[in-house]
């Protein structure tokens, strides 16, 4: 199976404190880690999954600037064959719907039977999986948490739905399917592992390599545009406890008393 | 203006909770009329749009046997056949929302914002909608040319529901232009969720944890805590796709929710799919190193700590009482 995932680089939350800048135009960005969107490494660990039980080519793809490339070397280190950077000046400020555009191009100069985004990235939109189907005319399937080869034509799949439960569905290839976080145990990658691919060459295509006219991709053909970032005016918000810990927990304790939370 | 419809997500007969948020969300679009529709077949589909035709003007029904389970994909091939190319539409940012939104929005030529947790208005075709970005921890204005239409998805719980149920609408069955439904994906079944050895969802006491454990081993301290505390352990998702503790623990909209007197939030940042699993207005205690975390918004006390040191500090402070 030719499977291709697509993969961001997103700014690791486990990692960073992140605060809207003082202009509010964007978050501070000063010392950031940068990581792989946690749900797309969930989807290249199902991706190689799949092709050690019945083989294949996995390919990371990733919109982005140079420093994406790090992420796809992360991926490939974990066992994804081929890394392939889509970078250009016109692609910046693409919305959901302009980065599914440079994806579906990217699809169209190969031949892949599946492809897997992330359920998410770090916006929260959960959108470009979706879109791309609809682009490529595959069908889809978001929130996947399982997925069974059945044959060269067809998957079943189980999304993941309110209260845990799973729904089941069988799906046509090829098909694009977001991946849900907890579908499989990602592998750990070590510095070796690293080290093995840091000089494999990962191709970089642009607006015209794809044949993207610059209005459809990019600020330029995005309905849908980010104004500002701010910090929302909150309600009252926790009362937060001072003092030295010792302090603290008396406080602590004496409302557990109150509020019933200690028997 | 274009014409604002609001999509139906319902089960058994019921219409979600939803509806009527999308209901109060549409009157913030300034839209004077708002139409409901509602695909499924039968009794059940029935009632829920009669249901509906109290809180909306005008319900479009679209009975279909293929509807029977909501499958998106199929949904969406019946959407893109009835409502005008140029609406507003607006759905529930849940399972089937995330599952049916992105692609109608292509299939309508329509621009796409998901999420949404606010409208500020809608000033000619420029939508002007809130949206929050990393967990909660940054809010975002976004504009959004709606001029070729729209597909809105609204975070659940976000707005006010319209209980106000004085709309006196009428249900129009719009069936008949829905279509080829044949679609490439088949639903099968639905496995329930497994049930666990402790039920959170009787707890009275939760201490919660979440990925500001760090480690496996760390667990043990929130144990310790709970049984000094006679109190559940309870968690947030990243534990659970860790494996480090059972899917019956994990509280929020892809597991249980609960409704203790008291929960505690310990390394949780507080994304809203968290606490959309925390209900009946328990008093919440939020321990988390970062003061920005999202999760002081919405507890009642908070303590800006390291969970690693001030959890068997306070354990032991319990023992000796
Ligand atoms: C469709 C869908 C459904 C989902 N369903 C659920 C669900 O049901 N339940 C759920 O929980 N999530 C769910 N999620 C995931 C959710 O979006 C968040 O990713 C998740 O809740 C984050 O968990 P967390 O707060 O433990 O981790 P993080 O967001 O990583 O937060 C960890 C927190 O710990 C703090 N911290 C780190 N170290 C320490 C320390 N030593 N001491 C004190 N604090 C520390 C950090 O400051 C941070 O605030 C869902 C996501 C999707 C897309
Ligand atoms: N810039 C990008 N490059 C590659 N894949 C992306 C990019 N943006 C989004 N995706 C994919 O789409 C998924 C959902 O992202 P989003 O729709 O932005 O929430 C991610 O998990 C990725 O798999």
């Amino acid at each position: 199976m030719e499977i291709l995932v697509c993969v961001k680089r997103v700014p690791d939350t486990a990692e960073n404190e992140i605060s809207v800048s003082s202009a509010g135009n964007d978050i501070e960005r000063g010392d950031l880690v940068y990581s792989v969107n946690e749900w797309d490494n969930y989807a290249v660990e199902e991706a190689i999954q799949i092709v050690d039980r019945v083989g294949g080519n996995v390919t990371v793809v990733a919109v982005g600037d140079d420093e994406s490339e790090e992420i796809l070397r992360r991926e490939m280190a974990m066992g994804a064959n081929d890394g392939l950077l889509l970078k250009d000046g016109a692609f910046d400020g693409s919305d959901g719907k302009g980065t599914a555009s440079i994806l579906k191009a990217a699809v169209g100069k190969g031949k892949y039977d599946l492809i897997l985004t992330g359920a998410q990235a770090e916006a929260g939109a959960a959108q470009v999986g979706g879109m791309l189907a609809a682009m490529l005319d595959y069908p889809y399937a978001s929130l996947v948490n399982k997925v069974e080869v059945i044959d060269d034509k067809k998957l079943k799949v189980g999304r993941e739905i309110e209260g845990g439960n799973q729904e089941i569905n069988e799906i046509e290839l090829p098909c694009v399917l977001s991946i849900q976080t907890g579908i499989n145990e990602p592998r750990y990658v070590g510095i070796r592992g690293i080290r093995k691919v840091a000089s494999v060459e990962i191709p970089v295509m642009g607006a015209s390599d794809l044949g993207l006219g610059a209005d459809s991709v990019g600020a330029a053909g995005a309905k849908v545009k980010r104004v500002d970032y701010f910090v929302p005016e909150m309600g009252a918000g926790a009362e937060m406890l001072e003092g030295s810990t010792e302090e603290i927990i008396d406080k602590l304790v004496e409302l557990l008393k109150a509020k019933g939370g200690l028997k | 203006m274009a014409q604002v419809f609001a999509y139906i997500t319902h089960k058994g007969g019921a219409a979600d909770d939803s509806a009527l948020e999308l209901a109060a969300a549409a009157k913030k679009l300034g839209a004077d009329a708002v139409t409901a529709v509602v695909t499924g077949t039968g009794g059940e589909l029935d009632a829920v749009c009669k249901d509906m035709a109290a809180s909306y003007k005008e319900v479009w029904k679209i009975d279909n046997a293929a509807m029977a389970y909501p499958n998106a994909e199929v949904v969406r091939k019946a959407l893109v056949n009835v409502l005008p190319g140029d609406c507003l539409l607006l759905l529930p940012h849940d399972t089937f929302g995330i599952d049916l939104g992105p692609g109608l929005s292509i299939k309508m030529n329509s621009a796409y914002v998901s999420d949404v947790v606010a409208i500020d208005g809608l000033e000619g075709a420029t939508l002007k909608v809130v949206r929050q970005e990393f967990g909660g921890a940054a809010s975002t204005h976004m504009t959004v040319d709606t001029g070729a239409g729209a597909v809105v998805t609204l975070r659940p719980g976000s707005f006010a529901a319209d209980e106000s149920k004085s709309a006196g609408g009428q249900v129009v069955d719009k069936s008949g232009d829905a279509g080829d439904l044949t679609a490439k994906r088949k639903y099968l079944e639905t496995v329930a969720a497994e049930v666990g050895d402790v039920d959170i969802t009787k707890s009275d006491v939760l201490v919660s944890v979440g990925r500001g454990i760090e480690d496996q081993d760390n667990l043990q301290i929130v144990f310790d805590l709970a049984e000094a505390m006679k109190a559940d352990v309870s968690c947030s998702r990243p534990i659970v796709d860790a494996k480090w503790l059972e899917k019956s623990r994990q509280v929020g909209t892809s597991g249980l929710t609960v409704k203790p007197k008291v929960y505690m939030a310990m390394g949780i940042s507080g994304a809203f799919q968290h606490v959309g699993g925390i209900k009946g207005n328990p008093f919440i205690i939020a321990i988390n190193k970062n003061p920005k975390a999202p999760i002081f918004q919405v507890a009642d006390v908070g303590i800006e700590a390291n969970i690693l040191e001030f959890i068997p500090e306070l354990t032991e402070k319990i023992k000796s009482l």
